[in-house]
């Protein structure tokens, strides 16, 4: 069976094309970083602090009631959520000075009993907001300290231009991601940092096989432009690179139909993730790599000195 | 063309059968369970497992199983009720030597756990439990080491008749003297008692500051750490919980783990609790030096006391809850050096009367201008004062508590103090029902999500689908054993790199079977193509996973709870999919392909 024929050859990287792409490109990273400016992200309680309940009921559960009863018993400021069934409720805090944990969550649980039905108390989190901030730090420092990995990595098994090129998709895919949960207002937490993460290393598996094709026909085609060989190479790899993100995305798919709320914001980021990943192993990367105007040069063994060994005696 | 020499056939094949071997203990499930582990520490041997067993049949119950396990005697039954009877049975006869938790006990047959093969453990989000993250105020234990340093200072230069004062503020120590010799005279006491201190010029020359070196506070707090853990996992035994975890976390933090656990209240109380005693004499008129009045507790009357205290919680080896007359009593055992003070005490104070003082410290967040600002506040109270109507030793009773004070006093006391208060400063309880909702939910979607890729496969690339098809599943049978060895716990963030990783293990497979069919499209021999289609697609596959491999490795260095447990799933997932998509499938291919004349390929 086939996706698409063998040999396709779609002018990727023509000079109109490349511009539309960046163009879109811009849009996408633009947008994200204004709303990431302007709105900010809906951060989890494992960033800002805070109290967490996730409540199951026997009968559907009546937002309004609780959210009633909650105001009355003092907490103005609880948000409640149906979570991902009728029966299943998300109720959220900010972080509470003046009262230890327990006694908060004793007050929660009396008062959502004391709605008048028998409740079933899945989930307790309450995290201080120092925990968060540190996370926080951490999730970002771990990000930072990957792409910089990865960088060297792509430059010394291929050149500087490819690594800029690989770096610039990531980001990308990265800003990308995390504005479209910006704009969205999906709860970020951190599983979503770990989403993230894992996203610029799916990104980055695509963007190093597109470059080693290239890298091979650089070296194989002689006397063709680079953008002519870094076409060839895409339309090469095209089957390939839509297969992988097909069966990736399956199986996310299936994660996030059936795998429960709880790791849902995880599979939005990683699906958000790929589809971007995978438009930008494409144009991005390769796109950077020819605005660096990289050429087949850049990646045959410079030949050192060779007077210096004939003067040997 | 395309061999691979048998010994390599045979080779890929152990692997397998090794990785099946691993993994098969997680097939079996669990089974309730009674779990014994001596209190101090000692490994039991097959007479206490008898020993245990026959109680429990006593009791009229038939185990399913006992055995040990490093250790400590594990019992499993078929029904729950029988777990509940026989724990308490157990609880009944043995709660003072002997910690009896019930817990689920994997079903394993014999053979396995002779093997000491395990299944890889379940993380709280999976098996519900409570998560508590600890810090530890070492403020508060760089405090109490000055205070020390306070006493004896002062001590000592009594001692040597010198007149003196000695103050501390934000732990630097103050020494005003009369005169110059003198503080000279001082230096050199405070020099010979310990050499590390650093000792400074005060505002004039008749007075010396002290304080800790760097290198003293490091050794403080990590002995403030290490005395912490100790304790809390003795506090945590004395619980009663199976598969306790307590853990250093970077400086200054303490995570505890407690799978099972479902009221955080207790555990929170005992955790953090930092009660303890001290034993003083009353002073009888009032104005001895470093004397000073202590609050009674309820209707206890305040008391001035004595500086020296006669013994303190630290020197306590052993306390029980008890009633006398209706009232709750701890009886107290101190070590020798405290109990020949105590007798020393008792002998030359006869008829006079002796307190007891409850220490205790809590967290407090204050404003202090708009500002939140983090307090501990220490409650000293007198909670029983008695006259000494003989002489005793290590050995005595106190009263004065509520019958729930005097259980947690006599439990802190057995575990020991904490050498500097904790605080939590994050705290998860995750329920049963959530937890098997997540275990159900998480394998679902491996299972439909792995279903679909695998009909993929098979319909896209056909028989070399279905090879990669073999491939993957036993992709997922090496992760499950990687983990089971390595004794991981499986989290929920686990399942979602799991999954991940099918997806990327079938890229290795994609990248090969579309360069097969390139080779074959360019008009290479089906053989010809076999072995380019591996050859050249191996540089984009290695490539591809060392970069993945990197981002995993930094997510498990820097990251943190549910990203670690993601980090390490796709760890794993990588460096095994590596070895079943590139090895596996080609031992298969050449197997079935290998050597032969081939018009075309399955692919």
């Amino acid at each position: 069976m086939r996706l698409i024929k063998t040999k396709t050859s779609i002018d990727f990287l023509s000079p109109t094309r490349r511009k539309v792409a960046l163009a879109i490109s811009a849009l996408l990273v633009i947008a994200s970083l204004v709303s990431l400016a302007t709105r900010g992200l809906e951060f989890g309680i494992d960033f800002t602090g805070g109290i967490l309940l996730e409540v199951g009921y026997e009968q559907p559960a009546d937002l309004e009631q609780i959210r009633g009863k909650l105001s009355d018993a003092g907490f103005e400021d609880a948000q409640v959520q149906l979570f991902g069934r009728e029966t299943d409720v998300l109720v959220r805090l900010p972080p509470q000075p003046e009262q230890s944990a327990a006694t908060v969550r004793q007050r929660l649980q009396s008062t959502l009993e004391s709605a008048g039905q028998k409740i079933d108390l899945r989930r307790v989190e309450s995290v201080s907001a120092q925990v968060g901030s540190e996370l926080a730090e951490r999730g970002a420092l771990a990000m930072v300290v990957a792409l910089l990995l990865i960088f060297v990595y792509v430059m010394v098994r291929f050149q500087w231009k490819f690594s800029a090129g690989a770096v610039a998709a990531l980001a990308h895919d990265a800003i990308v991601t995390v504005g479209f949960f910006s704009i969205f207002r999906f709860p970020f937490d951190l599983t979503v940092v770990a989403a993230v993460l894992a996203v610029i290393g799916y990104s980055l598996n695509d963007t190093v096989v597109a470059f080693d094709r290239i890298r091979e026909n650089f070296l194989s085609l002689r006397g063709v432009s680079a953008e002519e060989a870094m076409n060839t190479s895409i339309n090469e790899m095209l089957a390939r690179t839509l297969i992988t993100g097909l069966t990736t995305l399956l199986v996310l798919v299936a994660l996030l139909v059936l795998g429960g709320e709880s790791i849902a914001p995880f599979s939005i980021a990683l699906i958000v993730g790929i589809i971007v990943g995978t438009y930008s192993s494409i144009y991005t990367a390769s796109a950077t790599a020819l605005v660096l105007n990289v050429n087949p040069q850049d990646l045959i063994e410079p030949i050192k000195n060779p007077e210096l060994i004939d003067d040997l005696p | 063309m395309n061999k691979y020499p048998s010994w390599l056939n045979a080779l890929v094949l152990a692997i397998l059968l090794a990785g099946c071997l691993f993994a098969l203990p997680n097939i079996y499930g669990s089974v309730d369970a009674v779990q014994i582990a001596d209190n101090g520490g000692a490994e039991y041997d097959e007479a206490k497992l008898d020993e245990f067993v026959r109680v429990v049949e006593n009791a009229g119950i038939a185990p399913e199983a006992a055995y040990l396990q490093d250790g400590r005697v594990v019992i499993r039954f078929d029904k729950t009720e029988d777990q509940e009877i026989a724990g308490e049975r157990l609880k009944a006869a043995y709660e003072r030597d002997a910690n009896v938790a019930t817990t689920l006990a994997p079903r394993l047959p014999e053979w396995i756990r002779k093997l000491g093969l395990n299944p890889m453990s379940l993380g709280l989000d999976l098996r519900g439990g409570v998560y508590v993250l600890l810090e530890v105020d070492m403020a508060t234990a760089i405090d109490s080491r000055m205070k020390g340093y306070e006493q004896d200072f002062d001590d000592r230069l009594r001692d040597a008749r010198i007149r003196h004062r000695v103050d501390l503020a934000d732990q630097l120590l103050s020494i005003r003297l009369t005169s110059p010799e003198d503080a000279e005279a001082a230096r050199t006491i405070i020099e010979r008692t310990d050499p590390d201190l650093l000792i400074g010029d005060g505002p004039d020359d008749k007075s010396l500051t002290v304080r800790m070196s760097e290198a003293q506070i490091k050794e403080r707090q990590d002995f403030a750490i290490e005395q912490n853990l100790t304790t809390l996992r003795n506090r945590v035994n004395q619980l009663g919980v199976a598969e306790p975890l307590v853990q250093r976390q970077g400086v200054d933090r303490i995570v505890v783990q407690l799978p099972g656990v479902q009221d955080p209240n207790q555990l929170k109380r005992i955790l953090t609790a930092t009660a303890t005693l001290e034993f003083r004499l009353v002073d009888m008129s009032g104005d001895e030096p470093g004397s000073r009045r202590y609050p009674g507790r309820g209707d206890e009357s305040s008391q001035v006391l004595k500086r020296q205290v006669i013994a303190s919680g630290d020197q306590i080896i052993d306390a029980r809850t008890g009633s006398d007359q209706g009232q709750p009593i701890v009886s107290i055992t101190l070590d020798s050096a405290a109990g020949e003070r105590m007798l020393q005490t008792t002998m030359d104070n006869l008829n006079k009367p002796m307190s007891t003082v409850f220490i205790e410290s809590r967290r407090e967040t204050v404003m202090r201008n708009g500002v939140e600002e983090q307090r501990t506040v220490k409650t000293e109270e007198v909670i029983n004062t008695a006259t000494i109507r003989g002489v005793f030793k290590n050995r005595f009773q106190i009263s004065g508590l509520t019958p729930a004070e005097a259980y947690d006093l006599a439990l802190l006391l057995r575990a020991g103090a904490l050498a500097a208060p904790v605080y939590t400063i994050d705290e998860r309880t995750i329920g049963p029902s959530l937890g098997q909702d997540n275990i159900d939910r998480g394998f679902n979607a491996i299972k439909i999500g792995f279903l679909a890729v695998i009909v993929f496969m098979a319909v896209y690339y056909r028989a070399f689908g279905l090879i990669a098809n073999v491939a993957l599943l036993s992709n997922l049978v090496f992760i499950v054993a990687m983990l089971s060895i390595l004794g991981a716990s499986l989290t929920l963030p686990g399942i979602a790199g799991i999954v991940l990783t099918v997806g990327m293990a079938v890229d290795a497979n994609v990248l090969i079977f579309e360069r097969i069919r390139e080779e074959l499209a360019a008009g290479a021999q089906p053989q010809g193509a076999i072995n380019a289609g591996y050859e050249k697609a191996l540089s984009s596959i290695t490539d591809a996973n060392v970069t993945t491999l990197i981002a995993a490795v930094v997510l498990f260095a820097i990251g943190t709870g549910p990203v670690k447990g993601f980090a390490i799933t796709l760890l794993l997932g990588i460096i095994t999919s590596m070895f079943t998509a590139i090895v596996g499938t080609r031992a298969i291919v050449n197997v079935l392909f290998g050597g032969r004349k081939l018009q075309s390929l399955p692919v």
